[in-house]
């Protein structure tokens, strides 16, 4: 097996397990975590990408690890402004949860 | 979108700098204002506008002299290896919109984010005015990105400039929806970056212009268009991805509500388009088509019928952005007749010429909603009534946005559903064209309940909390007109549009559509929307209720089932499955074909 390989392979199963992590679990704080794990295996898919060279005469392409630096900035700016949301939603409300999705429709009101 | 002949691909050209200038005064004047402060930020935030505004003429005007797109190369590198920046009709005309609708928020906003005359600073104007340009410069640079990198960093910008002005006002419910946003959105473009990877990974380049002549039907391509179309749908809130939106939208500042329903849900949806059209025309993938129209008519049905259930009319208008968003997404099946690999522009210049529509309508209305529920302290739209007395101009403004959005002659909508209609015609698929007219009436139905609510006498004068600055009701009364008369614009410049003359709006044919429509509309408002007391509503009318009552009981049932479906797929775990599932649809949808086409014939597609 080469680098590479395994290299996709690790990358494919933190994709998968940060998938699972962002639908299922419902508090925000996990959430959050586990989007960093599936962006931390789309970044070494990024890696397994540059390894296997497609502009030739490099021994690694040079254009993902760009790409994968700017995804990186992207998802450590998402991930900051989640959780002083998140902060703050705590403050505001004592609790940081997201469960209020079928309490904001219209029932509430009349 | 046209075909780029590969000379253009290494100029740059005489316009291109305008667009490099488009994305950067909006962040010159962030970075500005972030650093000066105070009050300076509203000044500056002000004078961006007319300079923002002046450079998507000039760019509009620069690109109406050649048939060719706007190019820049930054510096100086031409793809693969460089970036490119291009603008075609369709860059140019939503940039054009993007920045009318963003002067008339700004005009608007004046009154409601000025830094109170005590305080040296407050947090929310200083917010408001950096965000609002923040996402100016996004959706510019999402619209003359020329590769699906930079699309992807312009959408991200758009997600965090968007996010925060949901919870501007700093209420605990109000963050929880921003942060459910933000989550979901983040969700979607993981799913895009991850496409984007996978494509560069086949191609070694992610330059649209490169890649929509290099792309093959084979595996990785077809997982790749599957997660960047999931993303975006997730990021659009196409049904049954809406979960964050209802009260995203309803809940932010009217201001900011205007923003995130006229135009940054347009910034994933024009991606999707530039994704279908520019990057991937030649896939062979009918079947995924009709799957993106069909995703697109379950949200009209869905969004409209949801909305006529609202109390608030916030919630109403958000949960009308839901059903018109589905209406955006016919144009993909329609675009292509069935199995042809070409399309043909006439839905494309449709699809486009509703996005715009909604956009101005769908601003003039959030804004509005605003200045009823600052006038009257709510905005129960049972208790709207007198409302149209003391509040002519405010409600003007909305119900003609509303007349707009439903398609009436000279109205963007109707030309847009002319040319959706004439699409499906074309290409012999009637059963678009049912939804594209159910989607009007429809549309009709909830401007009619809104109205009958608002246009009803009060018992007793309406007493209004405050009163409503003449400078914001002329700004959403502008937007509301420049959506009325947005037909009537010369479009043969930057979209393509069908030869002949253009439908004419005074025919007798044309009259009797829109009257039909509303007559329609105002049936299904009768019987699906949530009226106070219906049967004393129309007290002389008892015959007639006779038969309705049993009726409306009936639909009533449908519609308890409508918002059960919609409190399940709010849920978060119903919504990622659906996210996995309809990755898993377009994969198996694109992928089926695909496989066909490679056994019975060699792809005629050129490397």
């Amino acid at each position: 097996m080469t680098t590479a390989a395994v290299f996709g392979i690790c990358g494919a199963l933190a994709a998968g397990l940060g998938l699972y992590g962002v639908i299922a679990n419902p508090q925000p704080l996990r959430k959050i975590l586990a989007f960093n794990l599936l962006s931390s295996g789309v970044f070494l898919l990024f890696g397994v990408v540059a390894r296997r060279g497609t502009a030739a005469a490099f021994s690694g392409d040079p254009v993902p690890q760009a790409l994968v630096i700017t995804g990186i900035v992207v998802a450590a700016a998402g991930t900051a402004l989640a959780v002083a949301l998140l902060l703050r939603l705590l403050q505001t409300s004592g609790s940081a949860t997201l469960t209020a999705e079928a309490a904001v429709s219209d029932d509430t009101v009349e | 979108m046209m075909p780029v002949p590969a000379q253009v691909l290494d100029a740059a050209t005489a316009g291109g700098a305008l667009l490099v200038l488009s994305i950067f005064v909006p962040v010159a004047s962030v970075l500005l204002a972030f650093v000066s402060g105070g009050r300076n930020v509203e000044r500056i935030a002000l004078a961006t506008l007319p300079a923002g505004l002046a450079i998507a003429v000039a760019i509009a005007m620069a690109k109406g002299q050649s048939s060719a797109s706007l190019v820049y190369l930054v510096g100086g590198w031409a793809p693969p290896l460089g970036v490119a920046l291009r603008a075609d009709g369709l860059s140019v005309v939503m940039m054009v919109i993007a920045a009318v609708v963003i002067c008339a928020v700004g005009v608007y906003a004046r009154a409601d984010f000025r830094t109170p005359s005590k305080l040296a600073e407050a947090r929310a104007p200083f917010t408001f005015w950096i965000l609002l340009l923040s996402i100016w410069s996004a959706l510019n640079l999402v619209f003359v990105a020329g590769d699906l990198f930079t699309l992807y960093v312009g959408l991200e910008l758009l997600t965090f400039a968007a996010a925060p002005l949901v919870c501007l006002d700093g209420r605990a419910e109000t963050i929880q929806a921003a942060l459910r946003y933000l989550l979901f959105a983040l969700l979607g473009s993981v799913l895009y970056l991850a496409g984007t990877v996978l494509i560069y990974g086949a191609y070694g380049t992610l330059d649209i212009a490169l890649l929509s002549q290099r792309l093959r039907p084979e595996p990785v391509t077809i997982i790749a268009a599957a997660l960047m179309t999931v993303g975006h749908l997730a990021k659009t809130a196409l049904f049954p991805l809406h979960l964050w939106l209802p009260p995203a939208h309803a809940s932010a500042p009217a201001a900011a509500s205007a923003v995130l329903s006229a135009l940054v849900v347009k910034g994933p949806f024009f991606i999707a388009a530039r994704l279908w059209f520019d990057v991937m025309p030649h896939l062979p993938a009918p079947t995924a088509r009709q799957l993106l129209g069909a995703l697109g008519a379950a949200a009209i049905v869905f969004g409209s019928m949801l909305a006529l259930r609202q109390v608030r009319l916030k919630l109403l208008i958000a949960y009308s952005t839901l059903a018109q968003i589905g209406y955006l997404f016919l144009m993909f099946p329609l675009a292509f007749g069935s199995g042809s690999t070409s399309h043909n522009g006439i839905a494309l210049s449709g699809g486009m010429l509703q996005a715009m529509s909604h956009a101005t309508a769908k601003a003039a209305m959030f804004m509005s909603a605003g200045l009823i529920y600052a006038a009257l302290g709510h905005d129960r739209i049972a208790g709207l009534s007198g409302t149209a007395r003391a509040l002519p101009i405010t409600v003007l403004a909305f119900a003609l946005g509303g007349v707009a959005l439903m398609g009436v002659p000279s109205s963007g909508a109707y030309l847009a559903k002319d040319l959706l209609l004439q699409a499906s015609d074309e290409t012999g698929q009637w059963w678009w064209a049912v939804v594209i007219q159910a989607g009007g009436i429809f549309t009709g139905a909830y401007l009619v309940f809104v109205l009958a609510n608002a246009l009803a006498p009060a018992s007793e004068p309406v007493k209004l909390r405050a009163s409503v600055p003449r400078i914001q009701e002329t700004a959403a009364l502008a937007l509301a007109l420049c959506s009325l008369f947005l037909g009537l614009f010369p479009w043969e410049t930057y979209l393509i549009m069908p030869g002949g003359n253009p439908p004419n709006p005074l025919t007798l044919k044309a009259l009797v559509t829109v009257v039909s429509t509303l007559l329609a509309g105002s049936m299904l408002a009768i019987f699906l929307a949530r009226w106070g007391h219906p049967l004393e509503r129309l007290p002389r009318v008892g015959g007639f209720f006779l038969w309705a009552s049993p009726l409306r009981r009936a639909t009533l049932g449908l519609s308890k089932i409508f918002e059960r479906v919609d409190s399940i797929t709010r849920h978060w775990l119903a919504a990622g499955l659906f996210l996995l599932a309809l990755t898993a649809l377009f994969a198996g949808a694109i992928g089926a074909h695909a496989a066909g086409l490679s056994d019975a014939s060699p792809p005629g597609i050129s490397i």
